[in-house]
């Protein structure tokens, strides 16, 4: 698909532009097209000119084509979230062209499309929308500026006389009109105006931001004619299959059937990497039927030789460190101190103390992880694969592979699926393997792992044992709150070092509650996996929230409070809060816990939690009964304060996606390790929630105005406390623990 | 061996034992139709085999020759099949998408058998996994459709 000619004739048709000024670039359906931006070292250096406002460089995001529609390159990787119909509807906004015009794509590498605050490009954190919306804004509108200037040299008239529409640029006085298209080959050569001159639009005019504008990608979607890396192909490539040592750390010893193996059929070669065999094959079924019969002596880890990797240990399990986590002490580092929690405790009439437990769980995304390596005969190299973050992946692999990384191209297409899967974990992707291997073949190679080598692999959400002792005061209220976390962080658990500061990310939805208890001390007692860990959507809060608004419901019983009531007292003077926990309440059609009757017969009882994760509030209401001794959970009510939104119908759709996922973990989920392995190697060792498991879903999104927020992750954190909260009220049994399936309700 | 896809008859030069998902991926380059699991376990896999949702993964393509294979490339091709990817549409399922070739198929497959679908057949026949969450959008398409408010220009 790569090696085809680009259209000559199409090229002259577009007027005598200089065309060292042009780049060329390949869209998604394999063709060459025009594009009419600037060199990207040009607009580098441009850039580095103005740090004030990042992501300025009109042509190297936008390419105008002379049909009228208009090719963006978002910062940000569409993976289902929505967010590359979100930056249509937000740069077509400010450059006034319809968003159902735009043919986005996931930019290359470079610094032109960092347009992050913090000078970073990652797709993660809920950040994209809230990110990205000042800047892109900022870029549409400069986009139209610069047609109004070529406008007015087209049309020789001054430009204060011309406005736009929809797609074209108007001159009222003469009723003439140009379409973008004829303008964009003189506009993009245009200089970029100043950042600061700009005006933007007035929200009270929006006409696509904050509508349910309609994806962009769904037709595509729905016949199957998207290409994720899994499905890329280029020509002369082959295929290849790993197969990993069963504990990370172990290096291959030797092949017992090495030469049978090459013999099979199809089987092009058989190679030896770190950690891992591989077999290359025609065609992929081969290479993985020749990966998996082959017999390996593993060896095991030298004691501190690999001090770059996690080793493994032989005799791991879950279930002893879980154990571990629970009774280990040591330092207990403070994230977050309020008043005395001492003379709280001290003073309270009731203490109440309970240890909570949070699991491993996997991202499970449905699209295994694969990658596409090829060496050009110039010595470039472009790789096709699933990523959050192009400029980390190619700054690693120019590390690994002694290249320049300015003769590294990462193509980045569609993700299927991600959760915090593709971030940067080492030993974590299949990249390294497919350069490595399309090295020693000289040919493309497309790797792709089966889903029993993704679980091996993948990095898991952290384990924890949180230590809670509460202080009531003798109307039931908790005054006082001491938390003590045995966990690491995701951040901290990527590598092998720890940060000099405490990651904020093992303790978030434990720290920066609001709920105001006046005497309080959050704290993490640092343990060291040896598991490598990694970011799953809605990251330290996907279980933080959980351990703490369960444990408050355990403390609203002590206490003999309505967790409901309790909650509304405890965020009296939070407006925002009070607003939202009210909101749900009112979805739910009034505050109900039970346990009641339902219609049906079943007996029934409601849960709530909240949480307040990347910047964004949620509250969430469960409604659950028993099944043969299994959690069935009917309803969820959701009310989420995003401070504004840009799409209401993805935002919707976004907060449907984190309940399912919620759900899963809170039902279902747990990686098991035995001996050092994970025990599940596959979705029948590892079930994740299914259509049948799905309860109806309500939401009630409340914009406070408040300074945007994420929408991709903050709805999970509140849905696991709700269910369970709900599940030992309906039961009068108190549950610390996730997953649910872990526990028998029969009896 | 001869396969009958989309109604186009394909000579695959492969062992008899292959599995019909790589024979379509890798021999013949449809790669509309996903791997997920390879164990019969996620359904992203799915075609429809003379009409019946069948997962390809585990599906040999001697068990197949013969037979007419429709997959997602084809889904439009068939009545009923673009009613539901209009519905699809209308409904905005799709989130990554990753799963949603198979989600289409075992639709159609389920519509043709029972055209009026309560939610306990839904349940019953709508097993593919979608680690996006879209369920309540999927149920809420084939419910539209067994109504019959959609149709193929929606
Ligand atoms: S790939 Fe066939 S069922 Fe998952
Ligand atoms: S839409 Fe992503 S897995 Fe279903």
């Amino acid at each position: 698909m790569v090696n085809g000619l680009f259209d000559d004739a199409s090229l002259m048709q577009q007027g005598p532009v200089n065309l060292s000024r042009r780049r060329f670039m390949l869209t998604s359906a394999g063709a060459f097209v025009l594009g009419f931006g600037l060199p990207a070292r040009q607009a580098r250096a441009q850039a580095a000119q103005g740090p004030k406002y990042r992501g300025t460089q009109v042509p190297a995001f936008l390419e105008i084509r002379p049909d009228n529609t208009v090719r963006l390159q978002s910062p940000f990787i569409e993976g289902g979230q929505g967010t590359f119909t979100a930056m249509a509807q937000i740069v077509g906004e400010e450059l006034d062209a319809d968003p159902s015009t735009f043919l986005v794509e996931n930019a290359p590498a470079g610094d032109e499309y960092a347009v992050m605050d913090s000078g970073m490009r990652i797709t993660g954190g809920s950040m994209s929308v809230r990110n990205g919306y000042p800047a892109m804004r900022r870029l549409g509108a400069l986009g139209r500026e610069m047609l109004l200037q070529a406008g007015a040299q087209h049309l020789g008239v001054p430009v204060s006389e011309l406005t736009t529409q929809p797609g074209q640029v108007v001159h009222v006085a003469s009723g003439r009109t140009v379409k973008y298209g004829e303008l964009a080959h003189v506009a993009m050569d245009l200089p970029v105006p100043d950042p600061a001159s700009v005006k933007l639009r007035d929200p009270s005019q929006f006409r696509w931001i904050g509508k349910s504008v309609k994806r962009l990608d769904i037709y595509e979607k729905s016949t199957g004619k998207v290409d994720y890396a899994i499905d890329v192909r280029v020509d002369g490539m082959l295929h290849a299959a790993v197969q990993h040592a069963p504990r990370l750390g172990m290096t291959v010893g030797s092949i017992r059937n090495e030469e049978q193996v090459r013999q099979m059929k199809g089987v092009h070669s058989v190679h030896r990497l770190p950690g891992a065999v591989a077999v290359v094959a025609e065609r992929w079924w081969h290479a993985r039927r020749g990966v998996e019969a082959l017999l390996v002596n593993w060896v095991e880890a030298e004691p501190g030789v690999a001090s770059d990797i996690r080793v493994m240990p032989a005799d791991f399990s879950t279930e002893e460190f879980r154990k571990h986590l629970a009774t280990v002490s040591g330092k207990e580092e403070n994230a977050e101190t309020k008043g005395d929690v001492t003379r709280g405790l001290k003073n309270a009439h009731t203490v109440v103390e309970a240890t909570y437990f949070s699991q491993y769980v996997n991202h499970g995304q449905l699209e295994p992880p694969s990658a596409l390596a090829r060496y050009n005969p110039d010595g470039t190299l472009d790789v096709w694969l699933p990523n959050q973050a192009p400029d980390m992946f190619r700054a690693d692999m120019a590390r690994r592979t002694g290249m320049d990384a300015e003769k590294i191209t990462i193509h980045s297409p569609l993700l299927g699926g991600f959760f915090g899967r593709h971030f940067l974990y080492d030993h974590g992707s299949p990249y390294p393997q497919a350069i490595a291997l399309a090295k020693a073949t000289g040919r493309p190679i497309k790797l792709i792992w089966t889903r029993e080598e993704e679980f091996l692999r993948d990095a898991l959400r952290p384990m924890a044992a949180v230590r809670f002792r509460a202080g009531l005061d003798t109307t039931g209220c908790p005054v006082a709150l001491d938390v003590v976390s045995a966990t690491e962080g995701a951040t901290e658990g990527l590598g092998t070092k720890r940060g000099k500061d405490l990651d904020p990310t093992a303790l978030e939805g434990l720290t920066n509650k609001a709920y105001d208890i006046p005497d309080r001390r959050i704290a993490q007692l640092f343990v060291r996996n040896p598991a490598t860990l990694g970011y799953w959507r809605s990251v330290g809060n996907s279980m933080n929230d959980f351990l703490y608004e369960t444990f408050l419901d355990e403390l609203a019983d002590k206490g003999r409070q309505d967790p409901y009531e309790l909650r509304l007292h405890l965020l009296r003077d939070n407006r925002r809060l009070t607003t939202l926990l009210k909101a749900v309440a009112d979805l739910s059609g009034g505050w109900k816990r039970g346990p009641f009757t339902a219609a049906d017969g079943s007996r029934r009882a409601r849960g709530i939690g909240m949480a307040s994760p990347f910047g964004s509030e949620a509250a969430a209401i469960a409604e659950v009964s028993l099944e043969n001794g299994r959690v069935r959970v009917h309803e969820v009510w959701e009310a989420i304060d995003p401070g504004k939104v840009v799409n209401p119908a993805i935002v919707e759709a976004q907060v449907n996606g984190a309940i399912a996922l919620g759900l899963s973990q809170v039902l279902l989920e747990e990686t098991v390790y035995e001996n050092g392995m994970p025990r599940a190697r596959n979705y029948d060792g590892y079930p994740i929630l299914a259509l049948n498991q799905m309860p109806r879903v309500h939401v009630k999104i409340v914009e406070s105005g408040e300074k945007m927020g994420g929408v991709g992750e903050p709805p999970l954190p509140a849905i696991p406390p709700a269910v369970v909260n709900a599940v030992s009220t309906l039961t009068g049994r108190r549950i610390r623990s996730m997953p649910l399936s872990r526990h028998d309700f029969a009896s | 061996m001869e396969l009958n896809i989309n109604g186009i008859q394909h000579h695959v030069d492969v062992e008899p034992d292959t599995p019909l998902l790589w024979a379509l991926r890798d021999d013949l380059a449809m790669t509309g139709t996903k791997y997920g699991c390879g164990l019969a376990q996620c359904g992203a896999c799915t075609v429809l085999v003379d009409g019946q949702a069948v997962r390809s993964c585990v599906t040999p393509v001697e068990k197949v020759a013969g037979a007419s294979i429709t997959t997602i490339e084809a889904i439009e091709q068939d009545d009923l099949g673009k009613r539901v990817v209009a519905a699809w549409v209308k409904h905005q399922v799709p989130q990554c998408g990753y799963c949603q070739s198979g989600q289409v198929m075992a639709a159609t497959s389920l519509l043709r058998q029972v055209p009026h679908p309560t939610d306990a057949d839904i349940d019953a026949a709508m097993v593919n996994l979608c680690r996006c969450g879209t369920y309540n959008a999927i149920r809420a398409a084939i419910h539209d459709l067994a109504s019959g408010s959609t149709d193929g220009g929606a």
